[in-house]
Order: structure tokens, then C-alpha cells, then sequence
């Protein structure tokens, strides 16, 4: 128990810093940049110069960096009253807070899948190594990682909503999110078409990483002394090779999934309209809109920084050799 | 002999490569009676392991192909369904592997593997199966076994993990145990200790095939020894008619090359001269040919095994004549240390090996 208290209590602190270091980043990076004035973007378009002195005082723009950060922050952490520099009046954590779930649904519906499918295709194709359904399976797979989100979910569009709306794809709500405590069937069928595309691009990853790694347990000798044992083939299969091949797939989906919910799932929420976290970014991104941008990237830091931690304790309960470690 | 337990006849393996077809085990006969010990000794890439994973099907390799017969207890394991070559497997047959390190599923305690192959083979509840790993693991002399049940592999040293291995092994009391090399990758006083566990499952009535290239190991345990060499076999026989009366010249060589204990120590250790042959290019003769200091024209010709002597049991596969073999291992082994002595001379550094470099005892090893 003090074991687990002190790894929670050593991952908070890490994470801490992360977060700091990642605020202070972005912080730096934006003002550096070279043509972005807050000022001038508060102010509206052809502001005199008495204006902008004045917006530049009352937003506390001409106080030195240091305390500028530290406002900012105050306003983020403590008071949470930051607003965005672009749209007066509305506030950044309403809208994080808003888009999260939007994310949340699209992402792990997608991870459910693409978990599904790697697994089962890596495992088929580990154990149909030198038939043809073992090149095939891997040539899907490979094609499902080359197409982009983008295009990918352009022509998932086109043909839903436009070629074939009106035979096969009539059930295909219009784009957009509808929440799950609002109505869970429309919930899904909205993000039934987003959650497969996005699943298609990382189903593939999986499959192969899995294939690789099962295929070399299976040469294993532990897997010798379970067949010397008298096991059956299925069982061999899914409790020692399957079972060790978990490991490094794990640590990957950690990876994958805490960038995904953190807004690298941004193409997919574009093209299927979804107002989640990666299309608040880019948005924030687009008007260069600091506020919005500095929430944003320090909820997907969290949001890795908690995947990891995450990782690091399913890792350890896979794999009791890096329990003590 | 009563009627053998394991009857392998004629058993031929071999792996398809890009060269071609490369045969590996080269109609191997022999046989194991009930309660016996059986020593199958021969350099690396002899055929001895790959001959007993045959018999036991575990060559899962797409590229072997293995034919002859495996008779066990009356059924024929080759021609044997999956499923009830399964229930042979850890049941009737154990089989306990080299490395010790690797043979174990790493996310799984030692105690859950034990039971999972209990519960493999018999209709028992999971807490008499744990029961039955601990009372195994004590029996091979884990200490505080019920709490070692609970322990990973890697929590555990190379010794007590081959223990664990052979108490898996021993879990459904089999017929016959195989094993490979069971103390090689150990140390020397932890090969003693495994080696004793062998004689008491022994004694309690399984047949052993114990596979090892330590002549020291045959010569503590064994009561019967068969020599392979390139996939055949060289000689087999009882174990004090091969060690005091070994016919075939690979045989000789290998009794030579091992240190002894006591008497004056040599200078230089005697060696086989040449490399094993590959698995590639056996020639169509006598395997060992090539390396034997008394090859003649007779030696292209595959030789047969036969007794030579009374003993009908001693058999040995070789073309010189079968009277005056021990006048003809003093003559091999003479002119042995000659060359031997000639090339320390010409290169000056001669002593190139360690001269102890062997760890087997041989009180009984004959000269």
C-alpha cells in the first residue's frame, strides 16, 4: 500500500512539473512569435495607438513576462475566469469543459474498436504465418494505416451523406454530436462512421505490432514447455503467447490514446464536425487566440501525463518483472 | 529386456532448407525399459535433442518432416490424433528442457504453472492442484514451498527454477521423463543436486531418458548408454560394458577428452581431432570417418549396428574387426599424442586449450 501511495504521490509531482514546463513553452513560444500582438487583436482592426496603450494596460499587456504568466495562470487555475482574447466574454474552461466529453466519446469508442480489430488480426495472422490469409491480413492493415483521416473521412462523407444518402446510407444522421445522456442511440449513430475511420488508421498499427510480437513468443521455450505440458494449441495461444505479447502493445495504446484525447484526433473531428478538443484547438490555433490555446495544451498534457501513469500500472500488472523495478 | 516402454524405430528427421533437404536424426532404433535409465550422449548437433523432440512432437517447425515409427506403450505417437498425443504429453511423457532460465511462462507463478498442467491432464478442483504444485515443489526441495508457489520466474535462481520445471514434470507421475540436458546451464553443485532428484524419480519407478554430452553425468546415473553421432548411433549398450569396454573410436574419443580426477595429471587433454560433422553433408559411409585416426576402405560403406561380442546388448556401428578393439584404442590413442605432440612442437604455443577445461567426474571412466 505505501508502495502504491508513494508511485501515485511521485507520478503527481511529475506530472506537476510537466504541466509547468509545457505552460511556460507555450507561453514563451507565443510571444516570441513574431506579428502576434494581443493587443491589436482586442483592440479590432485600425485601433490608434491611445487605444491600444489602453487595452494593453487594463489586459495587463505591458507588465513584464514573468507576471504576465503568472496572471494568466491565476486567471486559469485559481480565479477561472480566463477569457479568450478573440471572442470577448467567453470563457476557456466552459469551452474545454464542453468539447471533453465530444472527445472522450469519439476516442475510446474508437480505441474499443481498433483494440478489437488489431488484436484479432495480429493474433490470425501470427497464427496463419506462411498461409495466404497472413500477407492478406497485413495488406489490409497496412492500407487502413496509409489513407488520412482527412480524405479518409471526406469520402466516408461524400458517400454517406451525398452518393448513397438516399438508398443504403438513408440511417446516417447528419454530422455533427449528440450527447450520450441526451439520447445514447442517436449518440452512436452520429459517431458510429468518426469512431471507424479512426479506428481504421491505428487497427492496422496494432495488428502488425501484435503479429510480430506473437509470432516470436510462439518460437519462445516457455512455449515449448507449455506444449510439453500437454496443453492445447488454443490455450498455449491465448494464456502464454498472447498473454506476453501484451506488453509492449500497452505501452503503445498508453501512448496512442492519452495523445488522441489530449486533441491529436483533430482531422477526424473536423471532417465529421465534432466539436471536440482537437477542433477547439484549432480553431484557438487559427486566430492565434493564446488563452484558448494555453487551456487546451495543458488539458492534453494532463491527459498524457495521466495515460502514462495509467501505462506504468497496467504494465506492471502484466508484467510482474517490472514490479519491482 | 521385458517389453520396452518406448520403442523408436527407424525414426528419421529432416529439415527442408534453402539448400535442400538436410537430414538430421538418420534411422535412429532404440529402445527404454520400463524403470530404466537411458543416457543418450554425443557432441552438439549429434541429433540427440532434436530426436527427442521428435518423439514427443514437439518439432513444430513447418519445415520438418519426421518419419519411422514411436512406439509407446503399443501405440505408434507419430501416427498418434492431436488430441490424444495431448494427453500423452506431461502425462505419460514428461519432458524437462535445457535452459532453465527460458523455460518458464514469465507472467505466471511458478506454483499456478505447476497446476495448470494438473488441471490439464485431471478433473481437480484449483485448490487441490495448488496444493498438489507446493507438495511437488517441497518434494524437489523448495524450501518454504507454499510461499515460493506464490513467486514469479524471475524470483527465482537457475537451480530452483530447474527444480520447479522437474516438479512440473513430475506433476502426473509419468511413465517416461525426458530429459534435456537438464544440468547444463547449472552449477556444478547445484548439477549434482538436480541429478540426485533424477535418481529418486527413478527409483520411484519412471523411466528416465537423460540427454547429455557430460560423460560424468552418464557414468553416475545411467543403466544404459546410447552414442550418437551425425544423427546415428555409434554404439549403444549397458553402461559398464560402455565404459570399461568401449568398441566404436567416437566412443574412445569422448572417454579420452575427459579430465580426471585422480593419476597424473596430462599435459594436454586429448581432443577429437576435426569438427562434428554437419548435418549438410553426412557422408554416405560412416559418419565418423572423417575424423577417425583408423578409417579404411571399408569405412565409405554405411556400417550396421551388430555385437561384437558375447554381449549381445553391446552393439556398436563400425567396420574394424570386432575382436582386438582394445589393442586398436591403445594404437589410435598413441599415435593420437603423437600428432598432438608434433603440433605443439612445430607451433610453439602449443598449449592453446585449458587443460581443465571440463567439469564432469569420471571416477568410474576406464583407461
Amino acid at each position: 500500500m505505501r508502495l502504491v501511495l508513494q508511485f501515485a504521490v511521485k507520478r503527481f509531482g511529475s506530472a506537476l512539473l510537466v504541466m509547468f514546463a509545457i505552460s511556460v513553452l507555450v507561453f514563451l513560444i507565443f510571444f516570441a512569435t513574431p506579428g502576434v500582438d494581443p493587443a491589436a487583436r482586442i483592440a479590432g482592426r485600425n485601433a490608434d495607438p491611445a487605444t491600444l496603450a489602453q487595452v494593453r494596460h487594463s489586459f495587463g499587456l505591458d507588465r513584464p513576462l514573468p507576471v504576465r504568466y503568472l496572471l494568466m495562470m491565476r486567471h486559469l487555475l485559481i480565479d477561472r475566469d480566463l477569457e479568450s482574447f478573440v471572442n470577448r466574454g467567453s470563457r476557456v474552461i466552459p469551452q474545454i469543459v464542453q468539447a471533453t466529453p465530444v472527445t472522450l466519446s469519439l476516442v475510446i469508442g474508437a480505441a474499443v474498436i481498433w483494440m478489437t480489430a488489431g488484436l484479432l488480426m495480429g493474433t490470425a495472422a501470427a497464427t496463419l504465418r506462411g498461409k495466404a490469409a497472413d500477407p492478406l491480413i497485413m495488406l489490409v492493415g497496412v492500407v487502413g494505416v496509409s489513407l488520412p483521416a482527412y480524405w479518409l473521412g471526406e469520402v466516408v462523407n461524400l458517400i454517406t451523406q451525398k452518393q448513397l444518402h438516399d438508398s443504403v446510407f438513408s440511417w446516417v444522421p447528419p454530422p455533427g454530436y449528440v450527447g450520450l445522456a441526451k439520447d445514447p442511440g442517436q449518440w452512436a449513430l452520429h459517431l458510429l462512421f468518426p469512431w471507424l475511420t479512426l479506428a481504421l488508421l491505428y487497427a492496422g498499427i496494432y495488428a502488425r505490432l501484435l503479429r510480430g510480437e506473437v509470432i516470436s513468443a510462439l518460437s519462445e521455450d516457455y512455449v515449448r514447455t507449455a506444449r510439453a505440458k500437454g496443453l492445447s494449441e488454443r490455450r498455449i495461444l491465448v494464456r502464454h503467447a498472447l498473454r506476453c505479447s501484451l506488453i509492449p502493445v500497452v505501452s503503445l495504446f498508453g501512448l496512442d490514446f492519452g495523445a488522441l484525447v489530449g486533441g491529436a484526433a483533430l482531422l477526424t473531428e473536423v471532417v465529421f464536425g465534432l466539436p471536440g478538443i482537437g477542433k477547439l484547438t484549432y480553431d484557438a490555433l487559427q486566430n492565434l487566440d493564446l488563452p484558448v490555446i494555453m487551456g487546451t495544451v495543458l488539458y492534453a498534457a494532463f491527459f498524457v501525463v495521466l495515460a502514462n501513469a495509467l501505462v506504468d500500472i497496467l504494465y506492471a500488472r502484466l508484467d510482474p518483472r517490472a514490479r519491482h523495478a | 529386456m521385458p517389453e520396452p516402454l518406448l520403442d523408436v524405430r527407424d525414426l528419421r528427421v529432416s529439415f527442408r532448407t534453402r539448400t535442400g533437404p538436410v537430414t538430421v536424426v538418420d534411422g535412429l532404433s532404440f529402445a527404454v525399459a520400463p524403470g530404466e535409465v537411458l543416457g543418450v550422449v554425443g557432441e552438439s548437433g549429434s541429433g540427440k535433442s532434436v530426436s527427442m523432440l521428435a518423439v514427443l512432437r514437439l518439432l513444430t517447425n513447418p519445415n520438418v518432416t519426421v518419419s519411422g515409427q514411436v512406439r509407446f506403450r503399443g501405440r505408434d505417437l507419430l501416427t498418434l490424433p492431436d488430441r490424444e498425443m495431448r494427453a500423452v504429453r506431461g502425462r505419460e511423457i514428461a519432458m524437462v528442457f535445457q535452459d532453465p532460465m527460458t523455460a518458464l511462462t514469465p507472467v505466471y507463478t511458478v506454483g499456478w504453472q505447476i497446476a495448470e498442467q494438473i488441471r490439464a491432464h485431471e478433473q481437480v478442483s484449483r485448490k487441490e492442484a495448488r496444493a498438489r504444485a507446493v507438495r511437488l515443489l517441497s518434494d524437489v526441495g523448495i524450501p518454504d514451498a507454499a510461499s515460493r508457489a506464490d513467486a514469479y520466474p524471475h524470483e527465482f535462481s537457475g537451480g530452483m527454477r530447474q527444480r520447479a520445471v522437474i516438479a512440473m514434470a513430475l506433476s502426473c507421475d509419468p511413465a517416461l521423463l525426458i530429459a534435456d540436458e537438464p544440468t547444463t546451464a547449472l552449477d556444478v553443485t547445484v548439477q549434482a543436486q538436480i541429478l540426485d532428484l533424477m535418481r529418486e524419480l527413478n527409483a520411484r519407478g519412471s523411466a528416465v531418458v537423460l540427454i547429455t554430452h557430460d560423460m560424468g553425468v552418464v557414468s553416475e546415473i545411467t543403466d544404459r548408454v546410447l552414442v550418437m553421432y551425425g544423427g546415428r548411433v555409434a554404439e549403444e549398450g549397458p553402461r559398464r560394458a560402455v565404459f570399461h569396454g568401449p568398441r566404436h573410436p567416437y566412443t574412445w574419443g569422448l572417454l579420452d577428452s575427459v579430465p580426471r580426477v585422480g593419476g597424473a595429471r596430462l599435459r594436454r587433454l586429448p581432443t577429437i581431432a576435426g569438427m562434428p560433422v554437419s548435418p549438410g553433408d553426412l557422408p554416405a559411409g560412416c559418419a565418423f570417418a572423417p575424423r577417425c585416426r583408423l578409417r579404411h576402405e571399408r569405412c565409405e560403406e554405411l556400417p550396421v549396428l551388430v555385437a561384437g561380442s558375447a554381449d549381445f546388448e553391446h552393439r556398436d556401428a563400425c567396420w574394424l574387426p570386432p575382436d582386438d578393439r582394445a589393442a586398436l584404442r591403445v594404437t589410435a590413442r598413441t599415435e593420437a599424442s603423437r600428432t598432438d605432440t608434433a603440433r605443439t612442437e612445430t607451433s610453439g604455443t602449443g598449449t592453446a586449450r585449458t587443460d581443465a577445461s571440463g567439469t564432469g567426474t569420471a571416477q568410474e571412466v576406464a583407461s
